[in-house]
């Protein structure tokens, strides 16, 4: 793409002015508008949050090694898989790329200096916080026990444990996923670079467009939600339990209506990473472009239509059964054409085994059993008998963890040269990459098998009949414990010790990478003009450096 | 294609073997279910093992040779992607009226079967027989014959699930869900609750025994309890005062119930509601909400005063005064 040549060779960047040395000191963090400290704002209190939930999952699993349970009292392990869901899903997985790649990607890939909304970018980041703090008051007061779906009449009228605080919390940050996706949005279709047409942008500006819609059609649906909880376990004013004259399955259907639309929230960014890595490490512009991106728009919109699929074995009728069933099933056909069009990108290429691709391949393998297995889940003969099982924990640790974690950090491998001006040791990278994978796999493929021979999720103690399945899972997670320990050591000790990166190491298209590393604050110092397609590899010279 | 064919019946016929691979089918979908899943299963290791090798074999076979390399250019191809959006879109389809046409069978019960009526309770599962025989985190039914199960829960959501049947059902308060199987193997299975419902979820289980007819019937008359649902209903009627405005002759100030159920009835609001579990339910416990349309709307509500298992009770007398061709146990 035609910019400015910036001479960035020779200038070490310690000499240079960069947004990380432009200004020092605490408030110069804490007051910044610059959607690349924002994007490290984040970056630092979600991964705080991972390793709490992360914590707590390790927790669960070591206690499942016995099966009457080894480690807690049924009470405190109905705690643990509470906070490890409640932080896993609302204070890591739905903000973790949007809010960090994403803020700190989407001016930079569509040539503007910021978001369109600077000001309102940090507050989004202040609302994530004060709702975290109100979930992490919830954990220290006592914890919360009603499971992350903090379904009725349990959690409204029966726990006895902290769910306002928790709900609170969630409501909360809540708001700060809508003001991030109306930021998105403008600025996605006001913002873009002269020549830098709809169909010219990287598909991860297509993903995160696609993730922000849902952002802000979905949450304050979960917002609402969790205020009619408010209202009835603070007010007894009866909307849910039917002691006072509320139905049940009405939160049910108002929480999946949100909560089934995040599960894309969560995956369609690292779907929109993918496409940046798999292009990138195989030098190939995108395989099916307009494919790729209107089936990011296919799965926003069908996702709104399905929520009924957790409900099955509510007794709905029959009818709605078959219904939210093949919708269900149309929901996994643009994934699908996502998956063939990534390995058709790779035919013929040039394909590198950088540390971004191992994890971009690692994405494939689980999200493609991930996606799968969800079909077992929309055909409704099977669903009953998986229903509620651990069969479902694997599914959506396969898209979630499998899927979105892997692209994550794929994401964040692949961009950390751009974000810290450092390079980090490649051998370890993919070594970490290996370890993931092997833990992930032997964490989750036993609970699939689990599921099947009838084990319920959720249980603190269980028939002795499944302890050898338990084990080998909670093997598996001690092994991919390890495995998200290693990036945190290696890539905390690259910002100081890692070698100096070039603006461009990887040979990537995209305007991003004609910034130097790391970028200065106004990020261009010329607008672009963009002139060619996305990932326009076979027409230009690579220069890795 | 006939090769592959060939490897799938061959993977399913190992794979419906391996004990260690499916809990025991003991009802009469079981099987069922378990073919879906195994073919289910044979798809994902099919496009997953396919999808990787490919990968596997690109990965290999364009590798970077030299750090300058640009590969050429792939055209875009428009047939290739219309193969694989409609391919999966039929797998999809085939899969979805499979599943749906299953579903369909096994959520039906035959006309015959034998109620039970279940109600779920922080952290225990009561069952009442229509013969009066009341048991606790124990169910025992007769092998081969249709079961059809009435359930509701006093408190919070729970989910009555028996995975040697392959069956599940929430038990939600303030409403009926049924859920109906037939054993086919003598024995006894878990009986698992898979809603979470509080502090002692995982210590919500039971058994479920499966016995020949015979042991059934001597199950049944051992444990004799003096009186059956109907009768305990019945009293339970009286002592709440019911008979004084329900009078039978229909001359009270309440409609006579005899006949009444099963029946279509025309509200104050000018709805016509079926006569049913639920609306006897509703009619105990939130009385105006299904005022009938020629009576004054006077009854008090029963909530408080009597319990879920008190309410299938007195909806099973209410059941044995129906239609004549109903028998005095309300079936």
């Amino acid at each position: 793409m035609s910019t400015a040549t910036i001479d960035v060779h020779e200038v070490p960047t310690g000499s240079r002015v960069n947004y990380l040395n432009a200004q020092y000191g605490v408030k110069s963090w804490l007051l910044t508008t610059d959607h690349k400290r924002i994007a490290l704002l984040y970056l630092a209190s979600i991964t705080l949050m991972f390793f709490v939930g992360g914590f707590f999952a390790v927790l669960m699993r070591l206690h499942l090694i016995e099966p009457q349970g080894a480690l807690v009292q049924p009470e405190t392990y109905n705690k643990l898989f509470t906070m490890h869901g409640v932080i896993m899903v609302f204070f890591f997985l739905v903000p973790s790329i949007p809010a960090t790649l994403g803020n700190f990607l989407v001016p930079m890939m569509i040539g503007a200096r910021d978001l369109a909304f600077p000001k309102l970018n940090l507050l989004s980041w202040y609302i994530y916080v004060i709702g975290a703090i109100f979930t992490l008051y919830a954990v220290i007061s006592g914890g919360v026990d009603t499971g992350w779906t903090f379904y009725t009449p349990y959690s409204s009228s029966f726990s006895h444990t902290s769910v306002v605080p928790t709900a609170l919390g969630v409501f909360i940050t809540g708001f700060s996923s809508i003001l991030t996706g109306l930021n998105f949005v403008v600025t996605i279709h006001k913002m873009r670079a002269p020549g830098l047409t709809w169909f010219r942008l990287p598909l991860f500006i297509w993903a995160i467009y696609a993730t922000s819609i849902i952002f802000i059609l979905g949450t304050p649906v979960i917002a609402i939600t969790l205020f009619l909880l408010f209202l009835e376990r603070v007010l007894h004013i009866g909307i849910f339990d039917p002691a006072i004259g509320g139905d049940p399955i009405l939160f049910q259907h108002l929480f999946w209506f949100y909560s089934h639309p995040a599960v894309y929230i969560m995956i369609l960014p690292g779907m929109g990473v993918m496409s940046e890595l798999i292009t990138c490490f195989s030098r190939k512009r995108i395989f099916g472009y307009s494919f790729v991106a209107f089936s990011s728009l296919a799965i926003a919109i069908i996702s709104f239509l399905v929520w009924g699929h957790h409900m099955f074995v509510t007794g709905q009728s029959i009818y709605a059964g078959l219904i939210f069933s093949v919708l269900s099933f149309m929901v996994a056909i643009p994934s699908a054409v996502k998956v063939f069009n990534w390995t058709a990108t790779l035919y013929k290429g040039s394909i590198s085994y950088d540390a971004p691709m191992l994890y971009a391949l690692g994405f494939i393998g689980l999200f493609t059993m991930g996606g799968l297995t969800g079909l077992f889940l929309a055909s409704l003969a099977t669903d009953v008998h998986l229903n509620g099982t651990y069969f479902i924990v694997a599914h959506f640790h396969y898209i979630m963890v499998g899927g979105a974690v892997m692209a994550y950090l794929g994401g964040i491998h692949f961009w950390w040269p751009k974000i810290t001006g450092r390079l980090y040791p490649d051998g370890w990278a993919r070594f970490a990459a290996l370890v993931i994978f092997v833990g992930f796999n032997l964490t989750f493929f036993p609970q699939f098998m689990l599921g099947y021979l009838g084990m319920p999720r959720r249980y603190a103690v269980y028939p002795s009949e499944f302890q050898v399945l338990n084990v080998m899972s909670s093997a598996g997670a001690s092994i991919l414990g390890i495995g998200y320990l290693i990036p945190l050591i290696y890539l905390i000790w690259s910002m100081r010790y890692g070698p100096t990166a070039g603006p461009n190491p990887w040979g990537a298209k995209g305007l991003e990478w004609t910034t130097p590393s790391p970028p200065p604050t106004e990020n261009f110092e010329e607008i672009p003009v963009v002139t060619e397609e996305a990932y326009d590899y076979a027409h230009s010279t690579v220069i890795r450096g | 294609m006939r090769g592959l064919l060939q490897f799938g019946s061959v993977f399913f016929s190992l794979a419906i073997q391996a004990p260690q691979l499916r809990p025991e089918a003991a009802s009469s979908i079981a099987e069922g279910v378990d073919h879906l899943y195994f073919v289910l299963t044979f798809i994902t290791l099919f496009f997953t093992i396919a999808i990787f090798s490919t990968i596997f074999v690109f990965m290999v076979k364009y590798r970077r040779r030299a750090d300058n390399e640009i590969p050429v250019e792939t055209e875009e191809n428009l047939p290739l992607e219309l193969a694989w959006t409609i391919l999966p879109t039929l797998i999809c389809a085939g899969l979805f009226l499979w599943a749906s046409s299953l579903y369909f069978e096994n959520s039906r019960p035959p006309s015959a079967s034998t109620e039970i009526f279940v109600i779920g309770k922080q952290w225990m599962w009561h069952i009442q027989h229509p013969e009066g025989l009341r048991e606790i985190n124990e169910l025992h039914v007769p092998v081969g014959v249709p079961v059809e199960l009435t359930m509701t829960s006093e408190d919070v959501i729970h989910d009555f699930y028996i995975p040697a049947f392959r069956v599940k059902k929430d038990v939600v308060p303030g409403r009926y869900t049924s859920l109906w199987f037939q054993a086919t193997k003598v024995g006894t299975y878990h009986l698992f609750c898979a809603q979470y419902c509080g502090a002692d979820h995982a210590e919500m289980l039971g058994w479920v025994y499966v016995m020949s007819p015979a042991d059934y019937e001597t199950w049944l008359s051992s444990g004799t309890p003096s009186q059956t649902m109907v009768q305990i209903g019945e009293k339970t009627f009286n002592k709440l005062g019911c008979a004084s405005c329900h009078v039978s002759e229909g001359s009270g100030r309440g409609p006579s119930l005899v006949g009444l159920y099963g029946k279509e009835e025309e509200l104050k609001t000018g709805e016509k509601r079926l006569v049913d579990e639920a609306f006897i339910r509703q009619a105990i416990l939130n009385p105006n909400s299904v005022a009938l349309k020629n009576y004054p709307p006077i009854m008090p509500t029963f909530r408080g005063q009597v319990d879920e298992e008190q309410v299938l009770q007195l909806m099973a007398y209410v059941k044995s005064l129906g239609s004549e061709e109903r028998d005095s146990n309300g079936k």
